[in-house]
């Protein structure tokens, strides 16, 4: 796991997962599918990616299946960071 | 799609009487009637006992089966376990669990043993469920280890709660209140003692929220049964042979009225996905179970649709043969994309957690017209009225609210200790469904919209008062109202406007912490998905904020008057 899907997966882990859920998070775990963050939550996942990496993510490419794994989604966030 | 011998929509018509629905049920006006009894173990009298009633996978692919035999064995298991507890007939019992077997089978075995199965969303945050439990003095509530955090934080503030029911504790330590219950390891119990309910016993208590005041709980009876066994068998057209699948979490009362009570009173076999969305998964789930009838939303169509038919057709979904859709209105775009996809329109639905069944309908085998809510259920008197004389429109075309004439079997019998707001709903002798709609030349019913300030976000109520109570609470909120904003996926979500305190600035931490905290105390429903900081709100010269017109705003609607508001 490298330094961009560590920092995404402890804000997965310390915002969604809740009290007492012991799961383990790698980055490969489904967190969409898996239950860990609903669609409605998705949102303040994308806001948090957002601000910190300093990109704008389109809606239309912030699927369910692109906000899936830690891995999918620092993917994303890299895309996003070429773009800038 | 559906065979040439389904009676038509005026067959259905013709000479309807709730008696049909009691005949085909043994049922006789004045007998016992018990849903938990009716969902299990008549069907296994029946002669069907070895028929799975559930088949069960989870996102990692875990499957169970339960055949009927299995349901009467555990629900009875599961009420005699409640019964050693002390546990009494006439108590709420929370079920407050993800969409794992004790949820299904624990709603059977709570009616069974009598008690009112109150089931809530698991995604609640433990503001929610403090809610939720205190106004109905739940005596227990049923839960997972992964949620127990929540329950925790709120047990000593819920003096009638005397059990916290663990279903997988396993070896974990346990606290005060804190039993375990192992269904698997437990010796299943052959023989039980019913709970002699008759037609106005409370069975399921459902809350739901409102544009003032905390969530309402929609209390409904054992005799609810009549009309949930009878629009699952017509509306959901199930047949003896038929693979059922609703998407609804019974927290919500779709889950529970047709996502355990309709398909099991009819004796159909449903499968369960207890997973997140995702797409291919889903259309792989159908192959492989070769599901037959589906029962989905609006929202999860949407988001079908984005991921293209090209996925759809990766699939073998040939098994389908009747879809349908509830939650909130079914754009037209949803169901051509459906015929188109699938070969079959999704038949939209109309109904809410205080009408208990489908009220309005797309009947199968009635031509669908696209964007259309359909036509009234027989035994449903339905219509719209004018907002100010609660006298019912004529003329076709002219836009009322929707309104009911009360009586049918399913219908809530109250709110829970609220009885000042359950006369609310009534005027005129119509009951207010809370919904604007016209109805055309033919009779199908066009849904316009929420004749209140509820905010319908993926087919689930939100009460702007409670998202507005918990911003109040943010240490930096000073002012805040919620309204809803339009969402191509959700239909609407919630949008909040807030003023803050002296010493705080608008930045986007700020409304990241504020959208995370309100995702974890109420749900993730309730979590505003955007923020917007202003200087004031628009209030009347008394004071009251005046959401109308923020919701007109981000609708692009004309404000309407705005003589009586302050000026800034």
């Amino acid at each position: 796991m490298d330094d961009l899907q560590r920092v995404i997966r402890d804000y997965v882990v310390k915002e969604y997962l809740e009290e007492g859920d012991d799961r383990e998070v790698t980055e490969t775990t489904p967190i969409i599918s898996g239950g860990i963050v609903d669609s409605f939550s998705m949102v303040s996942l994308k806001r948090f990616l957002e601000r910190k990496y300093e990109i704008q993510i389109p809606d239309a490419d912030a699927s369910p299946a692109a906000f899936d794994t830690v891995a999918s989604i620092a993917a994303l966030v890299v895309r996003f960071q070429k773009k800038a | 799609m559906t065979s040439n011998a389904t009676p038509t929509y005026e067959e259905r018509l013709a000479g309807f009487d709730w008696s049909i629905s009691e005949r085909e049920l043994d049922y006789h006006p004045g007998d016992r009637i018990n849903i938990g009894w009716y969902c299990s173990d008549r069907i296994c009298a029946q002669g069907k006992g070895a028929k799975p009633a559930l088949l069960w996978e989870d996102h990692q692919g875990t499957e169970r089966t339960y055949t009927y035999d299995d349901l009467r064995l555990l629900s009875n298991t599961i009420a005699h376990y409640l019964r050693d507890l002390g546990l009494e007939a006439g108590e709420r019992i929370c079920l407050f669990l993800d969409r794992v077997p004790e949820l299904y089978i624990g709603f059977v075995g709570i009616l069974k043993m009598g008690g009112i199965a109150q089931p809530l969303f698991s995604a609640f945050g433990e503001e929610s469920l403090h809610t939720r439990l205190a106004n109905a003095g739940t005596a227990a509530i049923v839960t997972q280890r992964k949620h127990l955090g929540k329950v925790r934080k709120i047990r000593d503030q819920l003096p009638d709660l005397r059990y916290i029911i663990v279903v997988d504790a396993a070896q974990a330590p346990l606290q005060a209140k804190e039993v375990p219950l192992a269904l698997d390891a437990l010796t299943r119990v052959e023989s039980l003692e019913v709970y002699r309910s008759t037609a106005e016993t409370p069975s399921v208590l459902h809350y739901t929220s409102g544009t003032t005041g905390q969530p309402k709980g929609a209390q409904h009876v054992h005799y609810s049964l009549i009309a949930q066994y009878l629009t699952a068998k017509w509306v959901l057209d199930l047949r003896p042979d038929d693979i059922y699948w609703c998407n609804a979490d019974p927290g919500w009362v779709t889950g529970t009225s047709y996502g355990i009570i309709g398909p099991w009173v009819n004796g159909v076999t449903q499968v369960v996905l207890d997973s997140g969305f995702n797409a291919e998964r889903w259309y792989k789930f159908i192959e492989k179970y070769k599901v037959t009838v589906w029962y989905s939303a609006p929202t999860a169509i949407r988001l079908l649709m984005r991921e293209g038919a090209e996925l759809a057709h990766r699939s073998d979904l040939s098994s389908l043969r009747h879809l349908c859709s509830v939650g909130e209105p079914l754009n037209a775009e949803a169901v051509i994309w459906s015929r188109e996809t699938f070969g079959l329109p999704f038949h939209d639905t109309f109904w809410q957690t205080e009408t208990g069944c489908i009220v309005i309908t797309n009947f199968p085998g009635m031509p669908v017209k696209p964007g259309s809510m359909g036509r009234p259920f027989p035994g449903i008197t339905a219509t719209v009225v004018d907002p100010r004389t609660f006298e019912p429109y004529t003329e076709p075309g002219r836009v009322g609210l929707i309104a009911l004439k009360p009586g049918w079997p399913s219908m809530m019998r109250s709110y829970w200790k609220n009885p000042t707001a359950y006369e609310g709903k009534f005027r005129n002798g119509w009951y207010l469904c809370g919904d604007r709609s016209s109805i055309d030349k033919e009779g199908y019913f066009w849904f316009v919209g929420r004749d209140d300030d509820v905010i319908n976000t993926g087919g689930h109520l939100v009460g702007p008062f409670e998202i507005e109570s918990a911003l109040l609470e943010h240490p930096a909120v000073a002012e805040s109202a919620a309204v809803s904003k339009p969402d191509k996926i959700n239909m609407e979500v919630v949008k909040a406007f807030v003023t803050l305190k002296p010493g705080f600035s608008p930045t986007v931490d700020l409304e990241l912490e504020i959208m995370n905290t309100i995702r974890r105390r109420l749900s993730p429903l309730a979590m505003p998905q955007e923020i917007a900081f202003v200087d004031s709100l628009p209030k009347t010269r008394s004071g009251k904020i005046v959401r109308r017109v923020l919701r007109a705003q981000e609708w692009g609607e004309p404000i309407g008057d705005v003589s009586t508001l302050m000026e800034e």
